[in-house]
């Protein structure tokens, strides 16, 4: 185990390099702003004197290095200031929702690996037949268009032409369920409202399909792409010597191997999956931290902004030391060198 | 090269590919040759014909204002196509030579540039792109800035990977012991071995940056009205969605096509040049 504990310290302390560098980019970032923040979360009616006022709140007076020493220190404190479009504290808004967003991702990312993985597999093994071109052509249709036009497609045809499932939303009007964690699938369970639960399943089927669709596409590319180098090595003639069936050559001695290369890239794209959560949040009006985000934005409502930026970095940050404590599992040999990978 | 075009139209996929895209660039070239309505690409109204479904002479149907949709969709490929290459022409040099330089040079150097690459890779693209476009106002210019900022650290991250492997070689070796300079090892000696590897990238990638610049506009947050964007027509006709269902298939299908062209052509040339990495 402990080669697996120091990996976890070593990628532990890499993330908070990278996690302070996050924060100076996305600070100086929102400091560039043109135009006066405090003048335009107070509107052109406010008086000069109004305005002089938050700008000292603000800390706007001073130097970005001094603002930023400020920011660093409420951030320490769990405080992200107050959002000049909600008038909440930042950490309130993100908290309400976030688990949304995270519930459609993770709905997503167990699809792609769900669906990409096999898909993947059966290309690898059926190479250069029909299942692989079948498979080849689709994840790469899959690829090639950004999600919120999936989410346009499959509700037309999903929710509209064929009205299977819901058009929007994330729960029927009829239930109200009292927010625990915030993950409805969980919240659900919780409250023992099995109805609830699978009307709220049944809610989240088209959205994270959606989101997941180019996922799965680069999911089974990876794989097969992997698969067919793995089968080219010489074990596998020997498996296939010793008179090993095909479907246990590709699902045990081809596959494992395969996936630990492709695992990097899915972890990334698993991560990728929260910047792209926007877009089918919107068409499916799914109340995740998009149409905050999006809002924010338009208002360029700073605290606001650095926050919930700095929330999704970190989220993308932890999911990938996940991913890689995932490899370190698989592979026994991180599992049992000495070195950190 | 010849041999790489000869391939290239050999295999049915790979010259749906380059059809795809022969078609894609021309029409952005020729678009005010090709298209029944060049000033429908900007602010027209014509509320005799708005909002119908496809019909002669208008293929793709029209928008809420009366414009020919088709004619939008073509003029927004010509803005997608620009704004994918300046992006690449951009982030392309500086994304190289900072991998180039930091898994040559190794050391401090590589540690330092490398942290500063895995700061960019740790926000998720959209997202960086989007807080770019958010503190800027939302024009072409800047949504190239912004889709730019976020695109060299993965030619970073690919030329350094290859740098790293490519200067244990032994003609690096080779042009080491002659006292070759640092920079004539770099751009003359390793560099050319890069160039399949960023020529295959490139191609995918112009699709990727279609996907990225229309993802931002449908969000509102990039190329502004009255420009033609594929993205935007999607947010746009989403809201009458299911009855005025061509104001978001076509662009929809649109973006699908072209990004679907790159990926083949970049597909097929990996295979060629044998650039997998």
């Amino acid at each position: 185990m402990s080669p697996v504990v120091r990996l976890l310290a070593h990628r532990l302390g890499m993330s908070l390099i990278v996690l302070v560098g996050v924060s100076m980019l996305i600070f100086a970032i929102a400091r560039i702003i043109p135009g006066d923040p405090a003048r335009i979360a107070l509107g052109p009616n406010a008086t000069p004197e109004q305005v002089e006022n938050l700008r000292q709140a603000l800390h706007l007076d001073q130097s970005i290095v001094v603002q930023y020493g400020f920011f660093v220190a409420d951030l320490l404190r769990g405080d992200l200031g107050v959002s000049l479009y909600t008038n909440r504290p930042v950490i309130a808004d993100i908290a309400q929702f976030l688990p949304a967003t995270l519930e459609l991702v993770l709905a997503a990312g167990i699809m792609m690996i769900g669906i990409g993985l096999p898909l993947g597999i059966i290309s690898a093994r059926y190479r250069g037949r029909w299942p692989d071109n079948l498979v080849r052509l689709v994840s790469l249709l899959g690829v090639s268009a950004p999600s919120f036009v999936w989410a346009v497609i499959l509700m037309l045809l999903f929710a509209f032409f064929l009205p299977i499932f819901p058009i929007a939303g994330r729960i029927s009007d009829i239930y109200s369920i009292e927010a625990v964690t915030g993950f409805l699938l969980i919240d659900t369970l919780i409250a023992g409202n099995v109805a609830a639960f699978g009307d709220a399943a049944w809610h989240i089927v088209l959205p994270a399909f959606a989101l997941a669709v180019s996922g799965i596409g680069q999911a089974a590319r990876l794989t097969r792409a992997n698969m067919v180098e793995t089968y080219d090595k010489p074990y596998i003639e020997m498996a296939r010597s010793y008179g090993f069936p095909d479907r246990r050559i590709a699902n045990r001695f081809a596959f494992r191997p395969s996936l630990i290369p492709a695992l990097t890239i899915i972890g990334l794209d698993f991560a990728a999956m929260l910047g792209n959560a926007f877009l089918v949040e919107a068409v499916f009006a799914w109340p995740g931290l998009s149409r905050y985000g999006v809002a924010v934005i338009l208002r360029k409502d700073l605290n606001a902004i650095v926050g919930t930026v700095l929330i999704i970095s970190a989220t993308f940050l932890i999911m990938n030391i996940i991913v890689d404590l995932l490899i370190a599992f698989i592979n026994p040999r991180i599992r049992h060198s000495q070195r950190p990978a | 090269m010849r041999r790489t075009i000869a391939i290239l139209l050999q295999n049915p996929l790979s010259l749906l590919g380059v059809t795809l895209v022969t078609i894609v660039v021309l029409s952005a070239i020729f678009a005010d040759f090709i298209v029944p309505f060049p000033d429908h690409k900007g602010a027209v109204v014509d509320f005799a014909n708005f909002n119908k479904a496809p019909e002669w002479p208008y293929i793709f149907g029209t928008d809420l204002v009366g414009r020919d949709m088709f004619s939008r969709i073509v003029y927004a490929y010509r803005i997608s196509l620009i704004l994918g290459i300046v992006v690449l022409a951009i982030a392309v040099p500086i994304g190289v030579t900072v991998g180039l330089v930091a898994g040559y040079l190794g050391g401090w150097t590589e540690y330092a540039l490398m942290r500063v690459t895995d700061v960019f890779l740790s926000v998720p693209p959209l997202v960086l792109a989007m807080s770019i476009m958010g503190v800027l106002e939302p024009t072409l210019l800047n949504g190239m800035m912004a889709v730019t900022a976020m695109w060299w650290p993965w030619y970073t991250r690919l030329v350094y990977n290859i740098t790293r492997a490519e200067k244990e070689e032994g003609y690096v070796l080779a042009a080491e012991v002659i006292g070759a300079s640092k920079l004539h090892v770099i751009f003359r000696e390793i560099l050319p071995n890069c160039v399949p590897a960023i020529i295959t990238k490139m191609t995918l990638d112009l699709g990727f940056v279609i996907i990225i610049a229309s993802s931002l506009s449908f969000l509102g947050l990039g190329v502004q009205p009255p420009t033609p964007d594929l993205g935007s027509m999607v947010a746009d006709g989403a809201k009458y969605l299911p009855d005025s269902w061509w104001l978001t298939v076509f662009p929809g299908l649109a973006i699908l096509a072209a990004v679907f062209g790159f990926n083949l052509v970049g597909d097929a040339l990996r295979e060629i040049l044998g650039a997998d990495q």
